[in-house]
């Protein structure tokens, strides 16, 4: 196979600050406490619906960190919290979401929590059904190409996508083109129930890549800085006219597949235990400390005041507006004071 | 003005939108080097590049998947669906992506954007080669549909379709591409999207259609009147979504009387649409039943002549129905 397999970069030899790092693992942390937060309120009534990130936290930050805010174009799927973060979204507005608010970014209380969306930030609309969004990251790259643009375009998904025909046209259609996209395929094993064996006869997703023509990389997707050497080659290759690249990172969520969702019935509680002693957050502050970039100290630090400051979104989105029962009618065909 | 058929109007209505808006990409099966099975983007790869021009994978989910993107990213995109009959794979693109994408967004991304496709029966096309898919569009939020049925409509509801902020299914009846011939103005202009359109007036009888079934019901009105000396009103649908009520209502309750002539297969048509909105507000008006003439409930036409013939209905039958009618 043309895979190639990558772990444990220093930090200096990737280019990234000790700064970069503190701030990579705050927005890991957001989305953990984000996640925390809202199965608290999910089991207080107040969130009908909760879509987790949890295990995800560590391939997101990798994978999301090398794009560019207000350049580069996001289209994500519905577990990427980190993803938007990283593109600008604020805790508030996530809840504003998850409450389906009148003010919620991606869709006015809408959509379920979770399906992202903000022309501002650059981060594409997405629906529910999977894959989907893998054509439209081709289409977005094909326009920059053709537009003799800079950005590149990143697109995540589950594994599970990856049984979809439009996974496979849409890396075909990149491949034909060259197009400045990476594909990023957040391998967390399960398409809710159903175990990879039961998905694809390969090991791995990052193997099918050299059939579109173009590279494939598996990379431990609990390991933050080996997710961003992959990505970070990825964007430049795209950047420089040499098209995309499909990133499979290995993971694993923690929770159920939502909060609708009852894991018990098809993982072990000894697997999910043992897929959390390998927790991307937990592995990040050991190193973090490790090379000295924060201490202890710090790293509480980080917990206390993101706690601190997620609550406090919480409670700003809870007590936003409701959409307004008019707004239904709204929006089906372009009006005046759409933004596009 | 110049008389063109439905084919040259629209490639040329294409032509000069491309030339006009660089923002415009047309892609699709076989439309580049080939310039599309129909011919109705013949010579624009030699003209505007591979870029602009592109001919796709097999994959008509992705062509429709392709063009979201491309519109999300600045690009005005015009694909092409090679046949009616091979939309469907792109059906999830168009109801979950391309329909909502405006309304799931809260008007925050729209999509402007054009999927254009050859569809209807007539031309030996079997099973695979002549469906009409007006209803299964017609009946999502978010999307028009449109069906100009002439060489005049079909360009300027082309140039409107490109305009519009909002995704245009536009549906060209394949029979109707060299069939039929007519004016068209040789500079731009546009028919407006949304508004039937009285193609022959009359007083005894409204009957109403779109696509090749319109011409259909052109003929069978000549000869009421020159047969009969019934006098037919004839009502070009021309958008099937947002419908216009309003026209073939006060066709309706002018004459008294309503038929509903479509191609497709006959039971959750569009004209059982139109004839409901027909039986809700104007019932007091009618003179006699609604008739729907439709396709019979099987699945498509034949390839044999005779099938082909079986399946649609023509101005013999048409004309009678019509009698029939008047008569009552």
């Amino acid at each position: 196979m043309a895979t190639r397999v990558t772990t444990e970069p220093s930090h200096e030899a990737l280019g990234l600050t000790p700064e970069d790092l503190r701030s990579m693992y705050r927005t890991m942390v957001t989305a953990r406490l984000v996640d925390e937060a809202a199965f608290r309120l999910n089991r207080q009534g107040k969130a009908p619906f909760v879509v987790p990130v949890s295990g995800h936290e560590g391939c997101q930050v990798g994978t999301g960190w090398p794009l560019r805010r207000g350049q580069d174009i996001w289209v994500p799927y519905y577990r990427d919290t980190a993803i938007v973060l990283l593109a600008g979204m604020t805790v508030y507005e996530i809840f504003l979401g998850l409450f389906a608010k009148a003010d919620d970014p991606a869709s006015g209380g809408r959509q379920m929590p979770s399906h992202w969306g903000s022309r501002r930030l650059g981060i594409m609309s997405h629906s529910s059904p999977i894959a989907t969004q893998v054509p439209h990251a081709a289409g977005i790259a094909y326009a920059a190409k053709l537009r003799g643009e800079e950005a590149v375009v990143g697109c995540w998904f589950g594994e599970g996508a990856t049984s979809e025909g439009a996974w496979h046209e849409g890396m075909n259609f990149a491949g034909i083109h060259r197009l400045p996209v990476i594909f990023v395929c957040e391998n967390n094993r399960y398409a809710i129930s159903v175990e990879q064996s039961h998905q694809m006869a390969v090991e791995n997703v990052a193997d099918r890549a050299p059939g579109y023509g173009f590279p494939g990389e598996v990379v431990d997707g609990n390991d933050v800085l080996a997710c961003y050497a992959a990505m970070r080659t990825a964007s430049d290759r795209a950047r420089a006219g040499q098209g995309p690249t499909l990133i499979e990172a290995k993971t694993y969520r923690f929770f159920p597949h939502t909060s609708d969702d009852d894991d018990r019935s098809y993982r072990t509680r000894e697997e999910v235990e043992e897929a959390k002693a390998r927790d991307p957050i937990a592995r990040f502050a050991a190193l973090l400390q490790d090379r000295g970039v924060m201490d202890t100290a710090a790293i509480d630090g980080v917990w206390v005041e993101t706690k601190a400051s997620v609550d406090l979104q919480i409670d700003q989105a809870w007590n936003a507006a409701d959409p307004d029962p008019s707004s239904l009618l709204r929006h089906v065909f372009y009006e005046p004071d759409d933004t596009s | 003005m110049t008389e063109k058929n439905v084919v040259t109007a629209i490639h040329d209505s294409l032509h000069d939108e491309m030339v006009a808006d660089e923002r415009i990409v047309v892609l699709g099966e076989d439309i580049a080097v080939r310039g599309g099975v129909f011919r109705v983007t013949q010579g624009f790869l030699e003209e505007f590049g591979e870029g602009r021009v592109l001919d796709t994978p097999l994959a008509e989910g992705l062509i429709v998947g392709l063009a979201v993107g491309m519109s999300l990213h600045g690009l005005l995109p015009v694909a092409e669906i090679e046949f009616a009959d091979f939309i469907h794979p792109a059906f999830d693109q168009m109801v979950s992506e391309v329909a909502r994408m405006r309304y799931r967004s809260n008007g925050d991304f729209g999509l402007p954007m054009v999927v254009r496709v050859p569809w209807g029966g007539g031309v030996h096309g079997a099973l695979y080669h002549s469906q009409s898919i007006e209803a299964f569009y017609g009946h999502i939020p978010g999307l028009k549909v449109v069906v100009p049925s002439t060489p005049y409509d079909a360009s300027g509801m082309l140039r409107s379709a490109i305009r519009d902020p909002d995704p245009v299914l536009f549906l060209e009846h394949k029979r109707t591409y060299r069939l039929i011939k007519g004016d068209v103005p040789d500079e731009p202009f546009q028919v407006p999207i949304g508004p039937a359109d009285v193609k022959r007036e009359g007083t005894d009888l409204t009957a109403i259609s779109y696509g090749l079934m319109l011409h259909v019901c052109l003929e069978a009105a000549v000869r009421l009147q020159d047969e009969h000396g019934i006098s037919v009103e004839v009502v070009d649908v021309r958008t099937i979504s947002p419908l216009d009520a309003e026209t073939i209502l006060d066709s309706v309750r002018k004459t008294g009387k309503a038929l509903v002539v479509y191609e497709d297969n006959r039971t959750y048509g569009a004209g059982a649409e139109i004839a409901a909105t027909i039986a809700e507000r104007a019932m007091f008006d009618l003179d006699g039943p609604i008739v729907r003439i439709g396709g019979p409930d099987v699945p498509a036409m034949g390839f044999a002549t005779n099938l082909e013939h079986a399946f649609m209905p023509d101005a013999d039958m048409v004309s009678a129905r019509m009698l029939e009618l008047a008569r009552l």
